[in-house]
């Protein structure tokens, strides 16, 4: 699943500070080409914090940062277009219907031949009969499946995820699920955090755990059987925290 | 305990003794005004106050667009004591401004542009403390500030010429300015100026001092709390 | 497929998009602009009261009151139309953009400023209706729109800091007034002079007044816009 060009994104020695306190104390992480990699950790570990600085939302302290090659943050434009970002929140304009939010994000991303790129996400993620309907009377399940046919509009190298179960129920995620796999296939680097294991279990080549400011352990898909996952999640946490190189 | 520089201390002594001297100058050396009589003595300290209120804003103004290019929090530091000494020279200013109005005006309050500008002044130091207050994030908040304190500091030119012109085709207002000065008050003004600039000096490095120090107890305590 | 597509879109596409989605949404919901409306028309009224608004005293005062609702009105859009884009997290979604930022400014701005001019657009023959006095001379409008301008783009940078804050809806009329002052004196000695047919050459200080103040504001606002809107 991976192969030998250089990684997609590569992370060495980030530190990110919010005033006093610091939260990521030396980050390394690397991600090659089509590597789906599922980042773990408990509430706080600075798992938001660390997708939102390889979005070029926020400015490390320390470090160096490469994705799509380029570096951030000086070359942030140049990544930025080769980003795709899920977050908690959906990103979308309420007032406007689905199709009018892609239309918008296709303007800002210059999107060649939009409308067609428009109709395809839209009938990707299930939502094409549903086009002219406002964002408002969504529910939280299609929002975010829209919310991945606008991070894909553009077409990315990387896609990153925070949290893109939050509020789902089981059809809901079951949808996701599919959306994911079907955008995952398409050869993308995908960085998802998730609380849900059991989900990420299913789409993930590698997971790794961040805890205390570090990734404190990180193993391949292949190495591990499922059922291993919780303990190896819980052996991370609660250990002291030493570097894995993967 | 850290001791104050050498430089400091001197400058603090130095400080109390242009005070005086210039106190024993304004009632000694300054002739009483004619029309005015003693309350006019006032003017020396008035104006000279809210001139370094002026100088306070501008130091703060520059300290925030250094902070911008340069991110070093010591700008941040600065500019917040600039403006807090800003803020009382300018209420020292308005407030003498209202003891001088009140027996010669029989007026609590004159709307001449100088003073209105420096109540205005005033009201955008205050709000920058409330913007301060309001915004959680260290860095943000100095950001956020610095942004403040240009924008706040480029409006008050603006704001003095367009009250002076609202005020110039309205005759009715009061002139505050003692237009003719004679050598000796002249000289006392130069010096009371002088001084509260040295006065100005002295307080921004020891209120800048402090700051340095309060963030470095801050950082000491998070250290320890790791 | 995205090879295709240049790395930086261009300031003026990405602006328009803004003021595009602003607009269309602005437009369908009404929200804003029904909650400025109204509110202005409730200024109005207080005034017609608070003031004694009878036809000898009431050319003098006009201007003021006018502009005092234009501001208060104004506050309401401003405040509003930033934090739709923070609640939302929408602001996220403009700063992942691959563009200059200062389309954010710019595209808020343009946006913000045709809605305080709609409303506007609507105080202004409702005035004229209610106290039967003709607001319809070029020089005002004239002056509305370069008072309008230079107060939205300080009040589009300041709302863009405010919205961060806890104390959002109180303190953005805080920052904003003293800061505005200059454009509020010269947009109503200005107005006024309009109206009570003062010659072009009285009311041309205030004219070149608003002109310097939205020159510099401008420009200001865009240098700074950055600072304020990064993490």
């Amino acid at each position: 699943m991976t192969d030998s060009s250089p990684p997609l994104i590569q992370v060495t020695g980030l530190v990110k500070r919010f005033g006093l306190k610091t939260v990521l104390r030396g980050v390394n992480f690397t991600a090659a080409r089509g590597e789906f990699v599922a980042l773990l950790g408990p509430n706080g570990a600075g798992k938001t914090t660390f997708l939102r600085i390889l979005a070029s939302l926020s400015r490390p302290n320390a470090g160096e940062i490469r994705v799509a090659g380029h570096r951030l943050p000086q070359q942030a434009a140049a990544v930025r277009r080769r980003l795709g970002v899920v977050s908690h929140q959906p990103l979308l304009y309420g007032d406007l219907t689905a199709e009018e939010n892609l239309r918008f994000y296709g303007r800002l991303y210059a999107v060649p031949e939009a409308e067609a790129r428009i109709a395809e996400l839209l009938r990707l993620v299930g939502l094409y009969r549903r086009r002219r309907d406002l964002v408002r009377t969504y529910s939280r399940g299609m929002q975010q499946r829209l919310a991945i046919a606008r991070a894909i509009l553009h077409d990315p190298e990387v896609l990153l995820l925070d949290e893109p179960y939050t509020g789902l129920d089981q059809d809901a995620s079951a949808m996701l699920d599919d959306v994911l796999r079907q955008v995952a296939s398409q050869g993308r680097t995908v960085v998802m955090t998730s609380h849900d294991l059991s989900r990420i279990a299913l789409l993930a080549s590698r997971f790794d755990v961040l805890a205390r400011g570090r990734i404190a352990a990180s193993v391949s898909r292949s190495e591990i059987a499922d059922t291993e996952l919780l303990a190896f999640y819980r052996a991370a946490v609660e250990a002291p925290a030493e570097e894995v190189r993967p | 305990m850290h001791k104050a520089p050498k430089a400091l201390r001197l400058l603090d002594g130095v400080s109390v003794l242009l005070l005086v001297v210039a106190t024993g100058m304004v009632f000694l050396y300054a002739p009483v005004e004619r029309t005015m009589g003693l309350v006019q003595k006032v003017f020396y300290f008035h104006v000279s106050a809210n001139w370094i209120g002026m100088l306070g804003f501008l130091v703060a103004a520059v300290a925030g667009g250094i902070y911008l290019a340069r991110g070093n929090r010591f700008w941040d530091v600065l500019e917040v004591a600039a403006v807090e000494i800003g803020l009382v020279f300018s209420l020292i200013g308005i407030v003498t401004g209202s003891i001088w109005a009140r027996p010669i005006w029989n007026t609590w309050w004159t709307w001449d542009p100088r003073l209105v500008t420096v109540a205005v002044m005033e009201l955008i130091y205050i709000a920058y403390f409330m913007l301060r207050q309001g915004i959680e994030d260290p860095e943000r908040r100095a950001r956020y500030a610095a942004v403040y304190a240009i924008v706040g500091f480029l409006s008050v030119p603006l704001t003095f010429l367009s009250i002076r012109f609202y005020r110039s085709i309205h005759p009715v207002v009061i002139t505050s300015s003692s237009a003719q000065l004679s050598p000796k008050m002249f000289q006392t003004f130069m010096f009371s100026l002088f001084t509260f600039t040295v006065l100005f000096v002295d307080l921004l490095w020891h209120r800048l001092r402090l700051g340095l120090l309060s963030e470095q107890v801050e950082r000491l305590r998070m250290k320890l709390s790791e | 497929m995205s090879a295709a597509s240049r790395e930086r879109t261009s300031l003026w596409r990405a602006t328009r998009a803004i003021v595009w989605k602003d607009l269309t949404a602005e437009l369908r919901s009404r929200e804003l602009l029904s909650a400025m409306l109204v509110f202005a028309l409730l200024v109005i009224l207080s005034f017609n009261f608070a003031l004694d608004l009878d036809p000898k005293t009431r050319g003098s005062v006009t201007s003021g009151v006018l502009w005092v609702t234009f501001i208060f009105a104004g506050t309401l859009g401003l405040n509003r139309s930033m934090a739709v884009e923070k609640d939302r997290g929408c602001l996220d979604g403009l700063l992942l953009a691959p563009m200059d930022r200062s389309a954010i400014y710019f595209g808020k701005s343009v946006a913000n400023l045709a809605f305080m001019l709609i409303v506007e657009a609507v105080v202004l023959p409702l005035y004229s209706l209610l106290y039967n006095v003709n607001l319809f001379r070029p020089g005002l409008l004239l002056m509305i729109l370069l008072g309008s301008v230079g107060y939205v783009a300080v009040g589009t940078l300041l709302s863009s800091m405010a919205v961060q804050a806890r104390t959002r809806d109180m303190l953005l009329p805080i920052l904003l007034f003293p800061v505005t002052l200059p454009v509020l004196i010269a947009a109503v000695k200005g107005s006024a002079g309009f109206l009570s047919g003062l010659p072009l050459t009285d009311i041309q200080p205030w004219i070149n007044l608003l002109l310097v103040y939205d020159v510099i504001f401008v420009a200001i606002a865009f240098i700074v816009f950055d600072y304020v809107v990064e993490e």
